[in-house]
């Protein structure tokens, strides 16, 4: 296995020596759903075999829960999420005046938590905030990514891009090595995707549940075999407003599947 | 709060063949695995599901840790009587969940 | 490497963690095989005894079962399979169970199906874990007593990035 996996980074390493970053046309863009395989397109296509939708209905019930030491539900300030919540994942990560920062949609539900309901965060990667965060992206499924045009967010995103382009790792390879300059091309047995942020919170077969973009951004950085970015670090945020603005026009597929 | 979803058409014809799904939130963890320290996770799997129909029991399935994460199950039954659908899930920890449709015949 | 008759196991994801082919031919080598492997990797039945347990020895008959298994597998962890049994799925003619088997995961069993006259059709579907590439195979009990049977084989690739690395 370890030969087979050495193999695979030296063949990355000389391809990626070729090209140069150059990005994706946006005639090009394409979703990671149109690399998977018939049988994967199709267990996310039917909302009754997409085992995501576990997360949607579970978000969509702790929705109408009462929480914290304020005793009031998600839906006591934005009642029906299907219609107040719609098209609002399509332009996250916003501007958080209070931190002075970007903040993810997670990000929010969490200060949403301490400041509205008087409750505790809920943890990275908890059942509980991927269902909330997967039922409010939910709404906006089908819209296209329309990212924030804040202009306080642009340093934010510039940093982004750097990162995005920064190569990492022992491999010292970048995001944009494989997926602005190889997208399509194979790795071992997988599609290299574009990698945009299209389904998130998703679920992955590999994980066997579902999991957010930071997840899948730290799972990166751990194949490139660099020290990964902490949940909730500022760097994950950052990237992610590159990855919208570059996935911009692309549709939301939330709770996407991917392999 | 179980998470399970499943279809149920609400409405057939009598004698009418119907398809049902039936998909569970659940790790079906399969005992094999390590976890981050190298101990064991211990198993934990629903080892058996049933489906009831104005409770007789019409299709049921024992399952082993080869079945997927999160169980989906579609099968099929005649639309008999209107009245209700009702799935049970029984996993190792002795935890049992339920969920249920109603359908109606005409 | 897929004909090696020792290859228990040898795939990350599903099991990841478990003893390697290397580590497992090693074993075997030294003559440690019983105290340095898991349980099951010495345990488990083959596919034929799993099959014969089922069926309590009776014969195995090719035909009147069909099983849908894709060829080519982007992962192990959720492989869709659709069993159909040729069946009038009448009260004196009908498909008691379907079985589920598996050549080369820890354990042989997938699901064994239960169902009846009241199925209408004989048809079950379901989401598998097949821990390398394989054959899988499908058994049909029907009301007299016979039962019949169908195989196919998947090809598991392998992730090229998996967050964990064990």
């Amino acid at each position: 296995m370890h030969a087979l996996w050495r193999l695979a980074a030296v063949a990355v390493a000389a391809i990626c020596g070729i090209v140069s970053a150059a990005g994706i046309e946006d005639g090009e863009k394409r979703s990671g759903f149109d690399f998977m395989t018939p049988q994967t397109q199709a267990l996310q296509a039917d909302d009754m075999s997409n085992p995501g939708m576990l997360w949607v209905l579970q978000g969509e019930q702790l929705w109408q829960q009462a929480q914290g030491r304020a005793d009031v539900a998600c839906s006591g300030c934005h009642d029906d999420a299907r219609q107040t919540m719609r098209g609002v994942a399509a332009r996250y990560p916003a501007f958080d005046a209070a931190t002075g920062r970007p903040i993810d949609l997670a990000g929010r539900i969490n200060s949403c938590r301490a400041e509205r309901q008087q409750a505790e965060p809920l943890a990275p990667e908890s059942d509980a905030l991927l269902a909330l965060t997967a039922y409010v992206t939910h709404q906006s499924r089908g819209m296209p990514i329309t990212p924030a045009t804040d202009a306080r967010l642009a340093p934010f995103r510039d940093n982004g891009r750097r990162l995005f382009q920064s190569r990492i790792g022992q491999l010292e390879l970048s995001c944009a090595s494989c997926h602005d300059d190889n997208w399509g091309k194979r790795l071992g047995g997988s599609v290299i995707p574009q990698a945009h942020p299209t389904g998130y919170p998703l679920y992955r077969l590999e994980w066997q549940t579902v999991g957010s973009l930071q997840r899948r951004l730290r799972n990166c950085m751990i194949g490139v075999r660099a020290e990964p970015f902490a949940f909730g670090a500022a760097e994950l945020v950052d990237l992610k407003l590159h990855l919208t603005e570059r996935a911009r026009g692309l549709l939301i597929e939330t709770p996407a599947v991917r392999p | 709060m179980a998470r399970a979803l499943v279809n149920v058409p609400k409405v057939a014809r009598q004698g009418e063949v119907v398809e049902i799904k039936a998909m569970i939130a659940h790790p079906m963890e399969t005992g094999y695995r390590s976890g981050p320290n190298g101990s064991n996770i211990p198993r934990d799997i629903i080892r058996r599901f049933t489906c009831t129909y104005n409770g007789e029991e019409v299709f049921s399935a024992d399952l082993f840790p080869a079945v997927s994460a999160n169980p989906f199950i579609a099968f099929t039954l005649v639309a008999t009587t209107s009245g209700t659908i009702d799935f049970t899930w029984s996993d190792d920890a002795g935890k049992t969940q339920t969920a249920s449709a109603d359908i109606t015949v005409n | 490497m897929h004909e090696d008759p020792l290859r228990v196991y040898a795939g990350p994801g599903v099991y990841a963690g478990m003893v390697g082919r290397r580590q497992f031919l090693r074993a075997g080598m030294t003559g440690l095989l019983a105290i340095s492997l898991p349980r099951w990797a010495v345990a488990r039945p083959s596919l034929e005894e799993a099959i014969r347990t089922f069926t309590g020895g009776a014969n195995v008959l090719d035909g009147r079962v069909r099983l849908d298994l894709p060829p080519l597998v982007e992962n192990g962890n959720a492989v869709g399979v659709t069993i159909v049994a040729e069946s009038p799925m009448t009260e004196d003619d009908h498909v008691r169970r379907i079985a589920v088997f598996n050549e080369k995961n820890p354990e042989a069993n997938v699901a064994v199906f239960h169902l009846g006259a009241r199925s209408g059709r004989a048809m079950v579907s379901t989401r598998i874990r097949l821990a390398t590439s394989q054959v899988v195979v499908a058994v049909a009990e029907m009301s007299d007593g016979s039962f019949w049977s169908s195989r196919a084989s998947a090809i598991v690739t392998l992730a090229a990035c998996i967050e964990d690395l064990s």
